[in-house]
């Protein structure tokens, strides 16, 4: 009964979605208020059955139901309660239930945060969610209703895939969802500017919270994902170029241009037709993600369910949804004109070049992820792009915008004289350079030049975002007073791209790899690390059995960690996995994964020793946590705050190196 | 410098920019492109030599082989038609398995053996890689008379 429910809670949010999508804009063409007023509670109804819907997936779920064919494929009676819950996204159907639950929760936030708008612009805002959230339902519950029941009963379920059963799988999903769903709202925000014709600095003030809540969330999700494809793949890699993982590192990236974009159309009404233009353009990227890891053309950890209609009706949504976006840009682009120039040397001009090379790293992301199924679709044989090319086309962009980032935290719009900059940036450029050159010799005793760039680049990135807040810190007698919540966001987000820039560097550079055939009682060295294979015993899970492997792991004679690796086979599947055994520690992970029997007593092991690996999640969150705090500022929360930096920032000054507003 | 001429020059370098760039991207591109071969293609002689590739296939039942206690493993990759034999030195993944589809990246020795460099194996039970369906529908369309 509670899945028919859930069945019917969704089709009522079909229903409302519907109503949203038409109403509210057809109220602001004509200038019907009742109707744009319609908007905000019929976004409320929508999230109520969304979540009903949800709910009643999670307690089919919880209570074992596999009369339903999706509980069924992705649970069992043995599996722990708590992946029985995220088995609910373990799947295409609940994922996509999550997704459209992920939007109505979007849509509501929207809803809330638009009262302090004008009424036509949020319902306008509402109406373009509403046509997304239609699109998805409707998908949902013509290609892949996650309620359609069974003929025959099975006694137990086929379980959820070993792969996925990881307290990281568990947030994974439901993060990166909340990003790429997240990344509709400024979309609608973009057609909303296009529909009214005018796109002005408030739509931009408004924005603003709306792409990096987003981007917070998407940076988490992908953090967590390469986290969890490092210790549970087996294989010790953090990041494949997967063409998923590829999918959601591209609206990370012009996200991520479009966050800066936004910056120069606040506070200098600049760029806006390109703000448009990305704001399309990152939710483009999040759909066709979305495309990619569910039509079935890859091959791929992610490629669950696979089936062509999906994969064409997503396709057909894609082209109808931005394919509008961008008609409606070609014909109201003429009207969004600039409101003034800038030099070269200006917070502007950087962050042009900001948006220029995020912009053609994306590019050459796509081009590699998609020109292999292009070939393929045309008939032109069965190719795939190695990572080389993506580890060059992604560097070579990358470098000098890590290299400009640290010069534009600190240049003033539209003009900056140079003097201040070096005066301000000499030390940590100096610093960076040295102490970038000499480490790799004094910690590893070698170094190489892609090595050395990428640990001074990392450094200058670290010293340039720092150099405010401990100049502050330091000199007035401890106060930050003079920091906004923006500021402190921006030099946050950098300071972690700077310690993510470390971390790959050193782990890529210096990181000890050893694959061999070892027999118990073996001893041998790696990475300045001794391991000695102390035996092998049988384990039992709740839902599988295992080899466990005992590695005694000393430095100097001195015993440093004991780890025990697995080989798991899991019961109702049948899938062996390899589960590694990790000693974390800031400065190095020491990895060793179990692989198969060799024969002779004797089994193959992969070690690593992976120096600053967790630079790579710290960094990651360093970011996030700069995200959130640029969204708390307060000019985000009222028409009060507004006022009030009106009057604190008078007519920007030319002359002076003004303490950036963050971005 | 009038503000046009400004403008013209960003465009440009813009322009200048891109076109360096894209020849970058498609010359990085044609050095790290990857074809796939099924073995009836590799015995067909369709194979450039000197070039990593990716041979994918089924490993035939009974053919996996280990020198006792080392890494180094041979097996034969087929798709009922013809066949390749295959050697690899290193940890293999979890879902390798007799019967079961592979796909490996390597380089053809003149012996007619293929070196691998990298093994993938499927990694859901349900689910067979596109690449490895099409090469035994091959294989199974080279057969038939």
């Amino acid at each position: 009964m509670i899945p028919e429910f859930g069945h019917f809670a969704l089709i009522l949010a079909l229903c409302l979605a519907l109503l949203q999508a038409v109403l509210p804009l057809a109220g602001a063409a004509v200038g019907n208020r009742h109707w744009m007023a319609l908007a905000r509670p019929v976004a409320a109804g929508q999230f109520v059955f969304c979540a009903m819907a949800f709910g009643a997936l999670a307690y089919a779920f919880l209570t074992n139901d596999f009369s339903v064919r999706f509980v069924a494929l992705h649970s069992n009676t043995a599996l722990p309660t708590f992946y029985k819950f995220a088995a609910v996204w373990g799947g295409h159907e609940g994922s996509l239930l999550f997704w459209t639950t992920v939007l109505a929760i979007w849509t509501l936030a929207v809803a809330v945060a638009g009262r302090a708008q004008p009424l036509e612009f949020s319902s306008r805002v509402l109406g373009v969610l509403g046509i997304v959230s239609a699109g998805v339902l409707l998908f949902t519950l013509l290609t892949s209703n996650p309620f359609d029941r069974l003929a025959s009963v099975p006694l137990d379920g086929n379980d959820l895939n070993p792969l996925l059963q990881d307290p990281a799988m568990v947030l994974h999903p439901p993060m990166l969802y909340i990003g790429y769903v997240g990344l509709s709202v400024p979309f609608a925000f973009a057609v909303t500017a296009l529909l009214a014709g005018q796109l002005d600095r408030n739509w931009a003030r408004w924005s603003r919270p709306w792409v990096v809540g987003p981007w917070v969330f998407l940076t988490l999700g992908i953090a967590l994902g390469s986290w969890w494809a490092y210790y549970e793949l087996g294989w010790g890699g953090w990041w494949f170029w997967d063409p998923v993982e590829n999918a959601s590192f591209m609206p990370w990236l012009v996200g991520a241009a479009l966050m800066h974009s936004l910056a120069v159309t606040e506070k200098r009404g600049l760029f806006k037709s390109w703000t448009i233009l990305l704001a399309i353009a990152a939710f483009s990227l999040s759909f066709l993600g979305t495309f990619l890891t569910r039509s079935g053309v890859l091959i791929s950890v992610h490629a669950f369910a696979s089936d062509p209609a999906r994969g064409l009706f997503i396709l057909a949504l894609l082209l109808v949804i931005s394919g509008g976006a961008l008609l409606l840009y070609a014909m109201r682009a003429k009207d969004l004109t600039a409101d003034g120039g800038f030099t070269l040397l200006s917070r502007d001009a950087l962050l042009l070049a900001n948006n220029i090379l995020l912009t053609i790293a994306a590019a050459a992301v796509l081009f590699g992820t998609l020109y292999p199924l292009i070939l393929d679709a045309l008939g032109f044989g069965q190719i795939s792009v190695g990572p080389p090319y993506f580890n060059t086309m992604f560097l070579v962009p990358m470098l000098p915008l890590a290299v400009l980032l640290g010069i534009g935290m600190h240049a003033a719009w539209r003009k900056t004289p140079p003097h201040l900059l070096v005066t301000k940036l000499k030390w940590p450029a100096i610093g960076a350079v040295v102490f970038g050159v000499v480490s790799p010799w004094i910690f590893f005793g070698t170094s190489s030049v892609l090595a050395t760039i990428g640990i001074v680049v990392g450094l200058w990135v670290v010293a340039s975002s720092l150099v405010d807040p401990v100049t502050r810190l330091v000199r007035r007698g401890g106060t930050t007073a003079r920091l906004t919540r923006a500021q402190w966001g921006m030099y946050l987000a950098h300071l972690g791209v700077g310690i993510f820039i470390l971390g790959a560097t050193v782990t890529s550079a210096f990181d000890v790899e050893l694959d061999r055939g070892v027999r118990p009682g073996e001893t041998w060295q790696a990475g300045g690390y001794e391991f000695t294979f102390q035996g092998l015993r049988n384990v039992e899970g709740p839902n599988y059995d295992a080899v466990e492997g005992q590695f005694e792991v000393r430095r100097d004679g001195e015993l440093v960690t004991v780890l025990r690796p697995q080989q798991r086979v899991y019961r109702v599947q049948r899938n062996p996995m390899t589960e590694a055994a990790i000693d974390a520690r800031l400065h190095r992970d020491v990895f060793v994964a179990l692989g198969q029997s060799l024969g002779d007593g004797a089994w193959s092991v992969r070690i690593r020793v992976k120096p600053l690996i967790s630079f790579l999640w710290i960094g990651a969150l360093v970011m996030a946590l700069g995200g959130l705090v640029a969204v708390s500022d307060k000019r985000y929360r009222s028409q009060k705050a507004e006022e009030a930096e009106r009057v604190r920032e008078p007519a920007p000054a030319t002359t002076r190196v003004q303490p950036a507003e963050g971005h | 410098m009038t503000a046009r001429h400004r403008r013209m020059m960003l465009i440009a370098a813009v322009l200048g920019g891109v076109i360096v760039s894209a020849t970058l991207a498609l010359r990085a591109l044609e050095q790290n492109l990857l074809y796939f071969f099924s073995p009836t293609e590799v015995v067909a002689g369709e194979v450039p030599t000197e070039r990593i590739f990716r041979l994918g296939g089924m490993v035939q039942e009974g053919s996996v082989e280990r020198e006792p206690g080392s890494l180094t493993v041979r097996f034969v990759v087929t798709d009922y038609a013809n066949s390749i034999p295959v050697t690899y030195t290193g940890v293999l993944p979890d879902l390798f398995k007799e019967g079961q589809g592979v796909v490996a990246r390597g380089r053809l020795e003149p012996g007619g053996h293929f070196a691998a460099e990298e093994v993938l194996a499927k990694h859901d039970e349900n689910y067979m890689p596109p690449e490895v369906a099409e090469a035994l529908e091959k294989g199974r369309a080279a057969s038939q008379p």
